[in-house]
């Protein structure tokens, strides 16, 4: 057997679907002010912080949980879950990470992300999101030379209170739409970044984020900003152990660039997908939304989705500064009875914006897949442009493929190009790869990898190689 | 609005001769229009235009009785010159002329179903608000192998002497196997403030063709709903095409279920708009079978605050292997305030097919109009000449080139 195909067979399985057997702290189980009052306390919060979620917990609790999406999915009992959990090693924090629970630090080692500065030698500076908590944060001194901040948002809300006071909220706000509210009233651990005026991050942020208790919901929130002329590009990555029902992940991100900032944020998505039969696997239900607040600012977004059971997120853009950029570039991939709705929103406020989306989508096996999109030209948003492409490539006949997007142009400067196409894989482009010595299986997966190189290449290269191996093990089994 | 319906409701009734089921039917339906009122934008197709608002904005209070005892005067003046054709006029929503004249008596038969409710659905109140108040009710029967002469024009006239009414219009086709129709629909209102609710239902068997042209051109304060069911048979042919200009506020709405293998359907439209108008085209198309074919294609020239939505889509059910689906949309904003939305949708549940959507909005492309000053136009007449050959595209697409003449005629679109 030669090496490709053992790696194969060593992912052909959820590879990631362990469960780590620590000892956790809980809040108990249900969704009340008392709760939420737990969290708070836990993460030793300010009353200002306190106060912003019991906010978004009054909204709540008017709120009805939306259901016009294309993958239905049953009733969610949000009184059956528990809304914090963290290993109990983790309640007086670690100094360093010698201290680290020896459990966690293996858990992750299995995961392929070692915590152990010393092992880095790539230099990516990650954030490991334990259930509810931030287990560890490596190459810290490095960043905090350069003025970088990047720590839990839990002690980003003690250590710089006036930066999350400012910003959070700024671009999700507590009044938001079911899930994003119910997120900020119950988030627990999460990213923040600041990027000072000038400064060029000089490595790949990184969060690794991982579900491991049953009957856990993960509630991350996510705050970067990037500074006037500052640059950082920010990767995520996600798994959790297999288990037999459905686990939530109703995360927010917030992104804000002010002045000629750049953000560039990446997503490989591998949350547990169910097993063939549709059983278990992540709702996964995120709020994504970036904000370009300065001139000439560009925030640009790339996702590769294999994960979760269910999919259902829009990374958006709200290009208010002039000159400004959105980016929008994905991969869903859906096989079995995977689910995905995902796409994003273009809303061009300011003039001279530029937006682009590239969507490639696969669904095989009896999975679904719809991209819903919108791009918004407001009637001050001169001479702005954008160019939506969005493909899909069907894999048998019991699968099905969608786009649904929302053009609304009101600005007579201003330009909108959409194309989308729908098709197979060609029989002529397989034969041609297997008169070529490819296996049937080989053949696909060179073809899709062709399919979605516009996509791949917008990642990170370390990002890219792993993206590209999930690509075709995703596919496994759908030839035939 | 209650009371109003009920009472309307009643005065209607009273004048049919209907089995006491056939009126617990139309009561049925009243009182689920009642219960749901106009569509508004919380519906998801009506997203883009808000028919509830636009009737409260620009109509007010509507009535819904159509007193049909007394009949009209034909206006002749309003016919078509130069084309031979047969006619079925409408005035006020009253049919006052059924005329087929150049065909053979035999092949064509016209049934009247006005006695019997043939309950017809969609997915919005309108359906509901027909089936209650529609009270004159034909269905045109074209015969197995027969190919009408000349095109049939149906004339829709409205006057002046109804104001802040409701008409609802029915009419039923059947096209047999191996027949076809060319059917022109001709809009020619003087009234102001109008809601008129169209449902057409067409059944095409086998090897049937129907041409449908919907031509709404003169200027109107009316407010237009149309809805066209088209059930498609084995290598039947459906080509409609719409000019959607002259009313207030039209939307035109396609359902096309291709059923039989080989089936084609053709939807082309024009979106030639003005002052504060609000025009929409929606379109479904059902691939249900193998080898069906659908082709769309809208454009859109856009001035002042007028305001165009096309929301397009096709379906392919997990047999209809082999569909080719097209749908393209194109828009020109001339003014600032003119606003194009479009939502071209695919849903798609089989795996060999080749479907695409297209859609562009933008501005007249500065560099062609400076193209053509250089050849000596003026800034004007360059601006004239593009925006005719933007549109000419899609009049070319019209199969029947007698109509197609008589469309360029209308429309002032040159060569």
């Amino acid at each position: 057997m030669d090496n490709r195909q053992k790696e194969i067979n060593n992912l052909k399985d959820y590879k990631y679907g362990f469960s780590t057997d620590i000892e956790n702290i809980q809040a108990p189980k249900g969704l009340n002010e008392d709760v939420i009052k737990f969290i708070s306390n836990i993460k030793k919060e300010p009353q200002w912080m306190l106060e912003f979620r019991l906010k978004a917990f009054e909204r709540f609790k008017i709120l009805k949980e939306p259901d016009w999406q294309k993958p239905k999915f049953p009733k969610i009992d949000y009184q059956d879950l528990y809304y914090y959990s963290a290993p109990k090693s983790m309640k007086d924090k670690p100094k360093s990470l010698n201290e680290l629970d020896p459990k966690l630090l293996e858990t992750y080692k299995k995961l392929g992300i070692p915590l152990q500065e010393q092992a880095r030698l790539n230099g990516i500076a990650v954030d490991a999101v334990f259930d509810s908590v931030s287990v560890a944060t490596t190459f810290k001194d490095e960043l905090t030379k350069q003025g970088i901040i990047f720590c839990p948002i839990s002690e980003a809300i003690q250590n710089h209170p006036q930066l999350v006071k400012k910003y959070l909220g700024s671009v999700i706000p507590t009044s938001d739409h079911f899930f994003a509210t119910l997120n900020s009233a119950v988030f627990t651990d999460g990213s923040f970044v600041y990027i000072p005026e000038g400064v060029r991050c000089p490595m790949e942020l990184s969060t690794y984020f991982r579900i491991n208790a049953s009957n856990t919901g993960q509630f991350e929130r996510t705050l970067i900003i990037a500074d006037k002329g500052s640059y950082v590009s920010y990767l995520e990555g996600c798994t959790a152990p297999m288990r037999d029902e459905n686990q939530l992940h109703a995360a927010n991100v917030e992104l804000i660039a002010l002045d000629d900032a750049e953000i560039k944020y990446s997503t490989v998505q591998n949350w547990y997908p169910g097993d063939k039969d549709g059983k278990g696997g992540i709702y996964n239900f995120v709020t994504k939304r970036g904000l370009c607040k300065g001139k000439n600012s560009k925030i640009s977004w790339t996702q590769v989705e294999t994960g979760s059971a269910i999919t259902w997120k829009y990374p958006s853009c709200i290009l208010k500064g002039d000159n400004s950029v959105g980016e929008f570039y994905s991969i869903a991939i859906t096989n079995n009875h995977q689910k995905a709705d995902t796409g994003t929103k273009m809303i061009h406020l300011g003039k001279n914006t530029k937006s682009k989306i590239i969507s490639k989508g696969i669904s095989a096996g009896s999975s679904d897949m719809t991209y819903r999109g919108l791009v918004d030209i407001s009637s001050k948003a001169k001479n702005s442009t954008n160019y939506t492409q969005c493909d899909s490539l069907l894999m048998g006949n019991k699968c099905g493929a969608h786009t649904v997007p929302y053009i609304k142009n009101k600005n007579s400067e201003s330009n909108i190009a959409h194309e989308a196409t729908t098709s197979k894989i060609s029989e002529e482009q397989l034969h041609y790869c297997q008169q070529r010595g490819l296996n049937p299986e080989e053949a696909v997966g060179l073809i899709v990898n062709g399919f979605c190189k516009e996509v791949l290449q917008q990642l990170p290269m370390e990002f890219a190689v792993e993206a590209q191996k999930l690509v075709g093990i995703s596919l496994e089994g759908s030839v035939g | 609005m209650k009371e109003q319906l009920q009472k309307d409701f009643n005065n209607s009734i009273k004048n049919l001769s209907l089995s006491q089921k056939d009126i617990e039917i139309k009561k049925f339906c009243l009182d689920n229009f009642i219960d749901k009122g106009f569509p508004n934008r919380k519906e998801e197709d009506w997203k883009f235009s808000d028919l509830s608002q636009i009737i409260k904005n620009n109509i007010g209070e509507l009535s819904f009785y159509n007193d049909q005892a007394s009949t009209n005067k034909v206006d002749t003046s309003v016919f078509v010159d130069g084309l031979e054709h047969n006619k079925i006029v409408f005035i006020n929503g009253r049919i006052e002329k059924i005329d087929f004249d150049y065909e053979k008596k035999d092949q064509i038969e016209i049934i009247d179903q006005s006695e019997t409710i043939n309950e017809f659905r969609n997915s919005n109140s309108l359906s509901d608000l027909n089936n209650a108040f529609t009270n004159k009710c034909f269905k045109i029967l074209v015969k197995k192998g027969y190919q009408l002469i000349k095109p049939l024009i149906i004339y829709h006239t409205t006057n002046s002497k109804i104001w802040s009414k409701n008409i609802n219009l029915r009419l039923n086709f059947e096209l047999d196997k191996d027949s076809s129709l060319r059917l022109i629909d001709l809009f020619n209102d003087t009234s102001e403030k109008n809601f008129l609710n169209i449902f057409y239902n067409f059944e095409l068997k086998e090897n049937a063709v129907l041409k449908n042209y919907k031509v709404d051109k003169f200027e109107n304060k009316n407010i237009k709903y149309s809805f066209n069911n088209i059930d498609q048979d084995k290598n039947s042919i459906s080509e409609t095409f719409i000019l959607s200009s002259g009313s207030n506020f039209s939307k035109n709405e396609i359902n096309c279920n291709l059923n039989g293998i080989y089936a084609s359907a053709f939807v082309n439209g024009i979106f030639s708009l003005n002052s504060d108008k609000h025009h929409e085209i929606r379109s479904i198309i059902n691939h249900l079978n193998e080898n069906t074919k659908s082709y769309q294609l809208i454009k859109s020239v856009l001035d002042e605050s007028s305001k165009a939505v096309y929301q397009g889509k096709i379906f392919v059910n997990s047999d209809a292997q082999k569909t080719d689906g097209y749908q393209l949309s194109k828009a020109i904003l001339l003014n600032k305030e003119s606003e194009f939305n479009a939502k071209p949708e695919l849903e798609i549940y089989a795996d060999d097919v080749k479907c695409s959507h297209g859609s562009a909005s933008g501005s007249l492309n500065e560099d062609s109009i400076f193209y053509l000053m250089s050849r000596g136009l003026s800034y004007q007449q360059s601006r004239e000449l593009l925006i005719n050959g933007f549109l000419l595209d899609v009049v070319e697409k019209i199969t029947d080139s007698e109509i197609k003449n008589l469309i360029k005629n209308m429309i002032g679109i040159k060569e």
